[in-house]
């Protein structure tokens, strides 16, 4: 029992440690991608090619004055980036991040707890993070937060409602909510992978999770030309970067769930063992969500709504309709 | 030990968020709270095993009832103190306490007279959710039916109540159509004239 617990606290150290490390890294990732694709040179001055640019951000963020305006709701207004940072991580501990391996005799599971029903936990997490932007809205005591809250709460609960239903099919296909199930089902080599089965729910999936994350062609929780910056407005020093973050660790959760869901998680892919090919999956994710960035402009909420509600919705229940008429015969 | 702990703690946990609903009068204050209390919860669901029924008091009561309370209450001032008005405080309080009673004595009697047994045990090597689906389609069918024709019927009343003139813009709608907007637009004007 007491080695059951060691194991879960270091596992959770580590995964703690290694996505807040890489969330920094992924920012600065972010800078050089976008400045690539907009022919400029991104960050060059700290340390070579600026890679110690993460660095002198981090010193930054924790020097920083830490300010909550008067008239803002004090307890509320410094639990609220705390909710967002922790519901990110909390969604983490039921995702298989790679396959089981041996450590000086020891099989590691890196899964911190394998919970029967591992997506559906991650993403109601995922939609608890809803109350960190929500929250700091709402005590923030400034109508550009109270927009930004307002957005979010629309934007968020709309989308989970498109993701809920577009994950349906392929569970429906799978007959499992585990986590590991769901990568096991597809272990037969690239032709098994859903994603060819299930190309529509791909499709959902990652567009509703885009906005939920409020990547930029669904940003209007911090646009900047229309509510300054949302719900982080009044934010400084780290608990802004806490915000971020949270925000970091989500696009990397979505990156695993992608992989694992649609393309064929940590399975061996050809000669590629499956731990490296379930990272290089994540990765070209990662590098999706900064090549859409750079592609796509912003869009109105109006838009939004009627994106979520007219047209993927529906797509979404036909789909499930298909599957099952499909998995019925 | 391990499950005692936990039960403890969320126990108290629970108790203390939801104590906070009733006593605080900043309305930011009790929605967190109770949106907090309701994750608690879910924490007893998965000490029992039940971790279909813990994940779904997540998703349901705290990501979707809850924040639609929140997004009710963006049209108050949150900042402010609620001033309750309460004619009788010992009346509320013997009647609150005498109701608490009666649950607890109620929900707990089965369990000191330790009869208390599954009508319908959780069948072996079957997963959280299977389970759930096939109580829900075999013994309590009808009910399932019936929770769902209501759900559908709220749905349509919803959007006939809400869907008047939704395919028109609000602000490009001149002002007799919208009889809605016609009514606020005439009170700010009468209320900057005053």
């Amino acid at each position: 029992m007491s080695a059951y617990i060691i194991e879960t606290i270091i596992k959770v150290v580590v995964v703690m440690l290694v996505f807040s490390a890489l969330a920094g890294f992924i920012t600065y990732l972010e800078r050089k991608v976008l400045a690539f694709m907009q022919r400029r040179l991104g960050p060059m001055y700290v340390g070579p090619y600026g890679l110690l640019q993460v660095l002198a951000d981090g010193i930054k963020l924790f020097t920083k004055e830490d300010i909550v305006p008067s008239n803002a709701n004090r307890p509320i207004f410094m639990i609220a980036p705390v909710i967002s940072a922790a519901t990110a991580f909390i969604a983490m501990a039921a995702i298989p991040f790679f396959p089981e391996f041996d450590l000086f005799g020891h099989t590691v599971r890196p899964i911190i707890s394998d919970i029967n029903v591992g997506l559906l936990f991650v993403l109601s997490v995922g939609a608890i993070g809803m109350y960190g932007p929500l929250l700091a809205g709402m005590s923030s005591g400034n109508k550009w937060s109270l927009l930004g809250a307002a957005r979010a709460t629309v934007q968020l609960l709309s989308f989970e409602v498109v993701s809920g239903l577009a994950i349906l099919a392929p569970l429906m296909v799978i007959g499992s909510l585990s986590l590991i199930d769901i990568n096991n089902y597809q272990h037969g080599g690239i032709f098994d992978w859903l994603v060819w089965t299930q190309p529509v729910a791909f499709l959902l999936f990652i567009i509703a999770g885009y906005a939920e994350l409020n990547r930029t062609p669904f940003d209007l929780l911090e646009h900047e030309a229309e509510v300054v910056a949302g719900f982080a407005t009044e934010y400084s020093g780290m608990r802004w970067g806490m915000f971020f973050i949270g925000e970091y660790a989500n696009m990397i959760t979505l990156a695993f769930l992608s992989a694992l869901i649609f393309f064929g998680g940590f399975n061996d892919l050809w000669f590629i063992p499956g731990g490296i090919a379930i990272l290089l999956k994540v990765m070209f994710f990662i590098f999706l969500f900064l090549w859409v960035r750079a592609a796509w402009p912003h869009i109105r909420p109006d838009q939004l709504m009627w994106l979520c509600w007219k047209v993927l919705m529906p797509i979404a229940l036909v789909n499930i309709l298909i599957t099952g008429i499909v998995v019925m015969i | 030990m391990f499950e005692a702990v936990a039960f403890y703690l969320f126990g108290a946990l629970t108790i203390a968020m939801f104590l906070i609903v009733v006593s605080t009068k900043n309305i930011l204050y009790s929605m967190s709270a109770l949106a907090a209390g309701m994750i608690f919860i879910s924490a007893f669901f998965f000490l029992l095993d039940a971790e279909f029924l813990g994940v779904v008091q997540i998703v349901v009561y705290t990501g979707a009832v809850m924040a639609l309370y929140a997004f009710g209450m963006m049209f108050f001032d949150s900042t402010r103190d609620v001033k309750e008005n309460i004619e009788n405080p010992r009346a509320v309080f013997v009647l609150s306490g005498m109701i608490a009673l009666l649950l607890v004595l109620m929900l707990g009697a089965p369990i000191v007279g330790a009869n208390i047994e599954a009508s319908q045990p959780t069948p072996e090597n079957m997963g959280n959710a299977q389970a759930v689906g096939v109580v829900l389609f075999t013994k309590y069918l009808i009910p399932f039916e019936v929770a769902a024709l209501m759900l559908l019927v709220a749905m349509i009343a919803g959007i006939i109540l809400a869907g008047k003139k939704m395919d028109h813009s609000l602000t490009l709608m001149n002002e007799e159509d919208s009889n809605i907007c016609d009514r606020e637009y005439k009170k700010n004007k009468k209320e900057e004239q005053s």
